[in-house]
């Protein structure tokens, strides 16, 4: 297996505080990586570092092998990042929002919207505004964009959060096709993975004081 | 492998949003123009509605309160973005950020100059603004919203992270926009007195065009360090 995304001695620092240092990761292809850690501990920087949004203190980041800053638009092409704000708008319909993020990732919407909307289990709200829907319908929204992603890399910031228990289900197996078809997802979770059924690699951070 | 995606397809995708979301929060659009009616029209109220002295003061009046007018909306170009996570996403789009910096410019000039635009023959009107100096007065707008816009930006995007930055972004954002609002009364005063105001408006062309090549750059910049 060969390594898709590298990251080799980060540094962060946020104000003050050294949130971690010497932080390494290596994700394959078809694997998936739970980075988990207490409240604090740097788990959405790390995230928001290896998906190009920030810059790290120290260290350095590649995508095939590449420096991520020299290839930005090819990572950026290969990436899909939600993070913990969901980046839908709150005027707009599911359909809407979702037709943005189709024509970005390059897979208009047009051939089956619905089908889609049936698979996150949002159908018949999809002519009302997000901003109407609850957190949890709001967060489907979101994470429709992984039927729409053809992107080798998931790095998603705590995307359980408001999901039900069909919601988590719906996810574990999106997971399964994105490791069997050779991608990877990186993500935080403050719950445990149960019932996934795919391996879950661990990167611990510890709050450093 | 994810397929290739053309500019353009993207611009597109991302200037339809721009103006969805535009449409759906029409008072939000509706706020500066209108506030920029009543200020022209309390103006006649205030300083008396000699013709010869509104004549006199109808370019810098009409000019000043376009400027203020647009500083009211410009919050609107990152603030939402900024709030919804839309802003992160801009940034990892696969293309060269400046473009949907310049596209979201571009919208932001359609949505809130146009109508401007629209209205600059009523606002020209009701100052009493000698005939010969409308079409200069038309024509100063039309090249200098653009600059509005695409400074603006630059303002707000090194503003939005900061709570209530809009007294900042006013301190920030007016003295670089003094030049221009100078070298447009001054074309619009040439034009009314019969004189040709090509002097001054062919700076405002140049002010125009540099800032909307130069502006994606620094508004890309000033977003990268807004969304640590």
């Amino acid at each position: 297996m060969t390594s898709l995304l590298e990251a080799k001695g980060i540094r962060s620092i946020r104000g003050e505080r050294t949130l971690f240092n010497q932080l390494d990761l290596c994700v394959k292809t078809g694997e998936l990586w739970q980075v988990q850690g207490p409240n604090g501990a740097g788990k959405s920087s790390f995230l928001r570092i290896v998906a190009g949004l920030l810059p790290a203190q120290a260290g350095e980041v590649r995508f095939r092998g590449e420096l991520i800053q020299t290839i930005r638009s090819q990572y950026h092409s290969n990436l899909l990042f939600i993070g913990h704000k969901a980046a839908v708008k709150p005027e707009l319909t599911a359909i809407e929002n979702l037709e943005y993020y189709a024509a970005i990732q390059g897979q208009p919407l047009t051939a089956a919207p619905y089908e889609l909307l049936e698979r996150v289990g949002l159908v018949g709200l999809e002519d009302i505004p997000a901003q109407r829907l609850s957190a949890g319908q709001q967060r489907r929204i979101a994470l429709a964009r992984l039927w729409l992603s053809s992107a080798n890399l998931w790095i998603l910031d705590e995307p359980f959060t408001s999901l039900d228990v069909s919601g988590i289900a719906m996810l574990h197996e999106r997971f399964s096709w994105q490791l069997a078809r050779g991608g990877s997802v990186l993500l935080t979770s403050h719950q445990p993975l149960d019932n996934i059924p795919v391996q879950v690699n661990m990167l611990n951070l510890e709050y450093q004081h | 492998m994810a397929s290739e995606l053309s500019v353009g397809s993207q611009v597109r995708a991302l200037m339809r949003r721009e103006f969805r979301v535009a449409m759906r929060q029409r008072s939000d659009l509706m706020n500066p123009i209108l506030f920029l009616l009543v200020v022209v029209t309390l103006f006649p109220l205030g300083v008396g509605p000699e013709p010869a002295t509104l004549a006199r003061i109808a370019p810098g009046v009409i000019w000043v309160s376009a400027l203020l007018s647009a500083l009211l909306g410009l919050e609107r170009l990152f603030r939402d973005d900024f709030s919804d996570g839309a802003l992160e996403q801009m940034l990892l789009m696969p293309m060269a950020v400046e473009w949907a910096v310049l596209a979201k410019i571009i919208m932001h000039w359609l949505l809130t100059a146009v109508p401007l635009l629209i209205l600059a023959p009523l606002l020209a009107l009701l100052l009493n603004l000698p005939k010969e100096a409308w079409g200069t007065l038309w024509l100063s707008l039309l090249l200098g919203t653009p600059v509005l816009s695409s400074v603006g930006a630059i303002g707000v995007a090194l503003t939005v992270s900061l709570n209530k930055g809009g007294a900042l972004l006013s301190l920030l954002l007016l003295p670089l926009l003094i030049p221009l609002l100078i070298f447009a009364t001054a074309a619009v005063e040439t034009a009314a007195t019969g004189l040709s105001p090509a002097g001054p408006l062919a700076l405002m062309a140049a002010i125009t065009v540099l800032a909307l090549v130069l502006s994606p750059y620094a508004v890309h910049a000033a977003l990268r360090v807004s969304v640590n």
